[in-house]
């Protein structure tokens, strides 16, 4: 840490036209009988009418006076600073100095400029410069020629595709996007239920491409995952193909600029593809669960490498899905689902609310297997062609899902083990019983999609959902 | 010159910071082994006996060589070794 004399201090860049203004100030202090420290950002021979300014191109001296805008003035006494002026005021640089004439033929105010230490990318820079940064994680050094993308493939740190090197700087512009402390502890990440920070989360949030205002989505993700209701550990585990999805509701969709329209759940924007990266990355990197290790995925899904989506909360018919799962209006929330691949649904010709309930619980009808009853939850991706059919007909969404459980109740007849010559089914005394496909609360509807196209998307979920296996889990997003 | 770069470290910190070796096989047996001639002076001679011995003992060994010692391998030579063998031992000495 600097220190500084009693006396006045000065910091100003030779870039800054007020700070060229006060040429003739400066020379007029110098020849007070005061102590005059003046630091130059930008050029050491400016001010021109001094002698002996300092140079502060490395720029340790104005981070340490946390300088924003030059010329600052500052009054230092006793080891601290008194009285600061920041651009020019005639007024406040003669009170402040004592010097009833200073800068006698000046203009009465003149703005100054800002600091090199506030220009975008310098504050998180100068702050791993002077050791300035708090965090904690270990140190990796990579040598010289070491390709640091590559790095990120060979330390095992990578979910196959290229990840952004977790420099110092690039975890600490992370972090300002949280208010959180970067030591703060969210929870034990399975499958080694390794302690995680939130520092460790920015630092992977880094690596899966985030921006820094996406973090306290990538954080609320987390903590859901974190829940045991969710059973991370059990999803991470199986041979399943199923992976957390995440879906995302609220303001923080428009303003992190989360595509809840067309390819919704494609490739395309930076915050969808990044937060359900990040989620991902977490799990890897300090959960410890890596495909071949404990993830003992058959196939998997491509979902895996990033699954998260925005509602379209446009259409005013229907509450957000966060509201239904208990979340104020006018929040931000996630939910975490525990997601298989998708099937489309392009049912084209349905122009009642009737006819298209049927159409897509023909292809809910086969979700996890078309004989399995109650064993798999589904999640309708409704696209907003789809959802116009409801709206005009005045469908409330319970409506909807009621209607759903209705078409989808069936004679176990057709469902009992050997049925259709498949040995797959539920037990043969159940075959006169009244069999629904899914549990109460199994099937959910969330809309997105682009304003073309009379398709809907239908995600199962993992084979054990409810009690024994997964729930969906909701988190407000915080700050 | 170029520096050096810092990452921090994405994990739980539980394995050690430096890169660890591939930990040796426990035995050979049913392992087929690649001898690497590097193109040094009399490293042939090497493992010639390197792979009497290994024959005596009845294992499989496949030889290989890389054109010139001053440069990495050609890559189709490290994809051909690591299609079809186990272990590779280089032959280093001059």
């Amino acid at each position: 840490m600097p220190t500084f004399q009693d006396g006045f201090i000065i910091v100003a860049k030779r870039e800054c036209p007020t700070c060229e203004l006060l040429e003739s100030v400066y020379a007029e202090l110098a020849a007070h009988d005061v102590v005059l420290s003046v630091f130059s950002q930008d050029d050491p021979s400016f001010p021109d009418s001094l002698n002996d300014v300092i140079d502060d191109t490395g720029l340790e001296n104005s981070y340490s006076l946390d300088v924003e805008t030059v010329p600052t003035l500052i009054r230092w006494k006793g080891g601290k600073e008194v009285e600061r002026a920041i651009g020019w005021n005639k007024t406040e640089w003669r009170d402040l100095t004592g010097i009833n004439g200073l800068g006698g033929d000046l203009p009465e105010n003149q703005p100054g400029c800002g600091s090199i230490t506030v220009e975008p990318g310098m504050p998180e820079t100068l702050a791993v410069r002077f050791g300035d940064t708090n965090l904690e994680a270990r140190r990796i050094e990579v040598a010289a020629m070491e390709d640091d993308i590559e790095v990120g493939f060979e330390r095992g740190w990578s979910d196959g595709l290229p990840v952004v090197p977790p420099t110092e700087v690039r975890v600490v512009r992370m972090l300002t996007g949280t208010t959180r402390d970067p030591a703060e502890v969210l929870g034990n990440i399975p499958p080694n239920l390794a302690s995680c920070t939130v520092e460790k989360v920015a630092i992977n949030a880094v690596m899966a491409g985030c921006k820094p205002e996406y973090l306290p989505v990538v954080l609320a993700a987390v903590e859901a995952a974190l829940e045991p209701d969710f059973c991370m550990h059990g999803l991470l585990c199986t041979t399943h193909f199923a992976a957390p999805m995440v879906i995302v509701n609220g303001p923080i969709t428009k303003a992190i600029g989360m595509n809840s329209g067309g390819n919704a759940l494609g490739q395309g924007n930076r915050a969808n593809s990044t937060i359900g990266r990040a989620l991902q990355l977490v799990i890897r990197n300090v959960g410890g669960g890596v495909p071949g290790g404990i993830d003992r995925a058959t196939l998997g899904n491509p979902g895996k490498l990033t699954y998260c989506m925005a509602e379209d909360e446009s259409d005013p018919i229907w509450d957000p899905f966060s509201v239904d799962r208990g979340i104020a209006s006018g929040k931000s929330a996630v939910t975490l689902y525990a997601a298989e691949g998708m099937l489309g649904n392009m049912g084209d010709m349905s122009r009642t609310p009737e006819s298209l309930t049927r159409s897509l619980a023909m292809s809910l009808r086969v979700i996890g297997h078309p004989k399995k009853i109650q064993a798999h939850d589904a999640m309708i991706v409704l696209s907003p062609e789809h959802l116009r059919v409801y709206r005009e007909a005045g469908w409330s969404k319970a409506r909807a899902l009621e209607e759903f459980n209705k078409v989808l109740t069936f004679s176990g007849a057709d469902f009992i083990e050997g049925a259709h010559g498949v040995a797959e089914g539920i037990s043969p005394d159940r075959a006169d019983e009244q069999v629904s496909k899914f549990k109460p609360d199994g099937l959910n509807i969330v809309r997105a999609g682009g304003i073309a196209g009379m398709m809907s998307a239908i995600i199962g979920s993992w084979a054990a959902t409810g009690e024994r296996g997964s729930k969906l889990v909701t988190k407000e997003i915080g700050t | 010159m170029i520096e050096s770069q810092i990452l921090l470290d994405p994990t739980a910190e539980v394995s050690p910071a430096k890169r660890q070796r591939v930990t040796p096989p426990d035995s050979l047996e049913g392992k087929t082994i690649a001898l690497l001639d590097i193109g040094k002076r009399r490293g042939n001679v090497f493992l010639d006996r390197l792979e009497e011995c290994m024959a005596e003992r009845g294992l499989t060994v496949k030889r290989y060589a890389k054109p010139t010692n001053t440069k990495v391998a050609p890559l189709n030579v490290v994809q051909t070794i690591a299609m079809e063998c186990d272990i590779v031992v280089e032959a280093l000495s001059d």
